[in-house]
């Protein structure tokens, strides 16, 4: 008995991505810029979105895919502002990927808008290893998460180009030193741009939308 | 949790690169996983072989290389592991780093068991 190797050198997520390139074409062709929204669950990401788009309103328009296991209670949230919705129900699964984004970017109106946010299922791990197709990954991090995350879940932090410190109005009341946060994410990604804001105070919103707006084409 | 979603993409560039009627043959899928990749090794191999568990594929299993997160310093030079993930030089303290390996996620190669002619 001997044995045969066959060379394969194929990345397993290949598919995946060869789809987030084609998302990727299409939105440039739409000259629409895409931000991929991760954090855990409850960092505040569908509260952000909305904060986004009561700051937006009237100057840009916005169209969002809400990702999450179960419910479209986020969507009825963001359609509460007249922007282009569909939400994404996995079923259980812990991510969004390329495919789900490119099923439901076919049934948003994405006529004359400029920015697309895709909120993905709450959940530090798995969403970090699937590019949809995004110009830029935001890892949004909550200061009841406590300071340390960045080092307990290093893989999001090193794939997201921003990241936003939320509920920074609850700093006092909770053990989070933000110098301690920030400095933890740039330990494992120095090129992050960092970003603190409050939805309910609204403080770090317009520099965050401020952001966004010099990024689009 | 993605490690069997991931397991079943591994699965089927098996069946990609395997005549049909040559999968029982499979011993081995070797598989380079990156430290920095974001999988866990171990539960990527326990779905790979959940997965083929009563299939053609399943005598079967996976064979995992690991790969180290190594970053260059661009600094002082230095390359060096980092298990924390850290991109930080452990010698100058310098942040101006590079990262070389880590992030790999790849099916490299499959070993078939071939009878002598």
């Amino acid at each position: 008995m001997t044995v045969g190797i066959v060379t394969v050198e194929r990345k397993v997520l290949e598919k995946n991505d060869a789809l987030a390139a084609q998302n990727r074409e299409a939105f440039q062709r739409s000259k629409l810029f895409v931000v991929n929204l991760v954090s855990s669950p409850g960092s505040g990401k569908t509260s952000l979105v909305e904060r986004t788009l009561d700051h937006l309103r009237g100057r840009l328009s916005v169209a969002v895919i809400e990702g999450d296991v179960q419910t479209d209670l986020d969507a009825q949230r963001v359609a509460k502002f007249g922007v282009p919705v569909v939400q994404i129900v996995t079923n259980g699964g812990c991510h969004l990927d390329a495919k789900l984004v490119q099923d439901a970017a076919q049934n948003l109106a994405l006529d004359g808008v400029k920015v697309l946010i895709i909120e993905n299922v709450g959940n530090l791990v798995c969403p970090a290893n699937y590019d949809l197709g995004e110009d830029v990954k935001v890892v949004v991090a909550s200061t009841t998460e406590g300071d340390d995350k960045p080092l307990k879940y290093p893989a999001m932090f090193r794939n997201a180009s921003v990241l936003i410190i939320n509920k920074t109005d609850l700093v006092p009341y909770v053990n989070c030193n933000l110098a301690e946060l920030k400095a933890n994410a740039l330990k494992i990604n120095p090129s992050l741009t960092i970003f603190e804001t409050s939805c309910t105070t609204g403080s770090g919103i317009a520099e965050w939308c401020g952001w966004l707006e010099n990024k689009l084409p | 949790m993605h490690e069997l979603s991931l397991a079943q993409n591994i699965v089927e560039i098996v069946h990609q690169h395997v005549p049909t009627l040559d999968l029982p043959k499979v011993r081995t899928v070797d598989v380079l996983v990156g430290a920095a990749s974001g999988v866990v090794a171990d539960s990527l191999a326990f779905s790979y072989s959940a997965i083929v568990s009563g299939t053609s594929l399943a005598s079967s299993s996976m064979k995992i290389e690991h790969i180290p997160y190594r970053v260059h310093c661009r600094s002082c030079g230095l390359t060096s592991d980092h298990d924390d993930g850290l991109r930080i030089c452990p010698a100058c303290g310098s942040m101006e780093t590079t990262v070389v390996s880590g992030t790999e996620l790849r099916v490299q190669a499959i070993e078939l068991a071939e009878e002598d002619r």
